[in-house]
């Protein structure tokens, strides 16, 4: 899978989380808690999601590495 | 016999609009079961009954703005016969007099068939879907359980021709949050003398519990510091009981047995929704961060119930893990307690002696004077320090 792809994947799992965004309105460096507002609650249910669908466990210490769209492509493509 | 009525689900709520049922006429209910989706200002809650039996009539058309306590529909306790209630059967409002040998026309036309599975929708797309004129059950839901979100309505909306421009749905929902809130927290600072107490709390030993927990956990088991604050919330209520229940004219302050501490959720765009954690003092530490985590999900798929909108019995406020340090909050109304919780920052600390970074949390309890005095918000607040400090024994 590509960067792309993984970006892809990244807005479908952001848009169940927080079913109130509109994916199209998501821009690859929106950061997902100063601007699309995600709490911590939000960041982890994200990163649950990633988990179960990808198989990457995102540790902790690593949650800055998905604060946006492009970076969380950039940081999943590296882990796969 | 039970007369299902629209039920208030906050203090300030005149009105409530039917937009679903979730059973028909026949099915057989619970206390507890869901019974029928309310919009609110506060989005969409699913009802709860409080009887048994089963269901003979829905009496409420959907679609319609209905003030509290209007009749929704009918339920006949277990070997319970309308018929045979007379007296009662006449207290319902579209009533079918017994002794008239003709049937009474229903006054309230049927309207969509009630279906046994409810149709679940962010609050977002529920709203676009109604000034779309779409019908939530003719939409893929492609959300988590296929609920409907914001884009499969607009997916489906953009192949059919918008005949006049529609207002944007943020502002309308926004708009009546906003009022909720207004008449709530106005209602909370003219009638609660509100006290304050505050302490700052060295969160380093629970920050170092969580990250040594959850490094070996994968991300569905782990814990947030949020769940941690919950916990010592409601076992500090515990024990300070005078912190938790309601008060209400004329009868005064009634302490709550169970804890049901309402967990604030900030909504995205603005507003905030504190749907409680039922029975939290029932749950281990793992269990109070599996009901967050469901509060959090259904708060904001627009899938809250209407016991977690009313029964909350305290009310915790966390901002979160970055952001302010300090939040004096306005207690929720009939509630005579609020926990206010600051963002963790790193500061210099005295620990044993020594000067030591460390990341410390500003507590605030707002309080009902009419109820509690200083003496007891600092037991209060001594109680869930220690808890923090100790989040092994939580």
């Amino acid at each position: 899978m590509t960067e792309t792809d993984y970006q892809a994947i990244f807005l479908e799992e952001l848009v169940r989380v927080a079913p109130d965004i509109d994916a199209d309105d998501v821009g690859p460096d929106d950061h997902i808690q100063d601007d699309l507002e995600l709490d911590s609650m939000d960041v982890l249910n994200l990163v649950t999601a990633l988990h179960q669908r990808l198989g990457i466990d995102i540790p902790e210490k690593d949650y800055t590495e998905i604060s946006t769209p492009a970076r969380a492509a950039a940081y999943l493509a590296r882990s796969a | 016999m039970g007369i299902f009525t629209m039920p208030s689900l906050g203090a300030d709520m005149e009105a409530g609009k039917l937009v679903e049922w979730t059973v028909k006429p026949g099915d057989t209910v619970k206390r507890g079961d869901i019974v029928a989706v309310v919009e609110t200002q506060k989005g969409a809650i699913e009802i709860e009954t409080f009887d048994e039996g089963t269901v003979t009539e829905l009496t409420a058309e959907l679609g319609r703005e209905l003030p509290v306590g209007a009749p929704l529909a009918v339920i006949l306790k277990p070997g319970e016969d309308m018929r045979r209630d007379p007296i009662e059967a006449e207290a319902i409002p579209p009533a079918r007099p017994v002794s008239t040998p003709q049937p009474v026309p229903d006054p309230i036309p049927r309207s969509a068939p009630a279906t046994g599975t409810a149709v679940m929708a962010s609050p977002a797309a529920r709203v676009r879907a109604h000034e779309l004129g779409l019908d939530l059950r003719d939409i893929r839901g492609t959300g988590p359980g296929g609920v409907v979100v914001l884009g499969d309505v607009d997916g489906l909306s953009a192949a059919v021709p918008r005949s006049t421009p529609t207002p944007t749905s943020d502002g309308t929902r926004l708009g009546e949050m906003r009022k909720a809130i207004a008449a709530a927290m106005t209602r909370a600072k003219q009638t609660i003398p509100h006290f304050y107490l505050s302490e700052t709390i060295d969160v380093d030993p629970a920050i170092r519990f969580l990250e040594e927990r959850n490094a070996s956990l994968s991300p569905d088991k782990r814990i947030l510091l949020g769940a941690l604050f919950v916990r010592a919330t409601t076992l500090a209520a515990g024990k300070v009981p005078v912190m938790n229940g309601h008060f209400n004219e004329p009868d005064g302050f009634q302490p709550s047995e169970v804890i049901n501490p309402g967990v604030a959720v900030a909504l995205r765009g603005g507003g905030l929704v504190a749907p409680a954690l039922m029975d939290a003092m029932s749950m281990t530490l793992e269990e109070t961060m599996e009901g967050m985590r469901d509060l959090v999900a259904r708060a904001r798929a627009g899938r809250l119930r209407s016991s977690e909108m009313t029964k909350g019995t305290i009310t915790v406020s966390s901002l979160g893990e970055t952001g302010a340090e300090e939040m004096t909050g306005v207690i929720f109304p009939p509630q005579v307690a609020l926990v206010g919780l600051g963002a963790p920052h790193l500061r210099p600390w005295v620990v044993d002696g020594e000067i030591v970074p460390r990341h410390v949390v500003t507590l605030t309890v707002s309080a009902d004077h009419r109820v509690s005095d200083g003496r007891q918000v600092a037991r209060f607040i001594s109680a869930f320090e220690k808890l923090v400090q100790s989040p092994e024994e939580l």
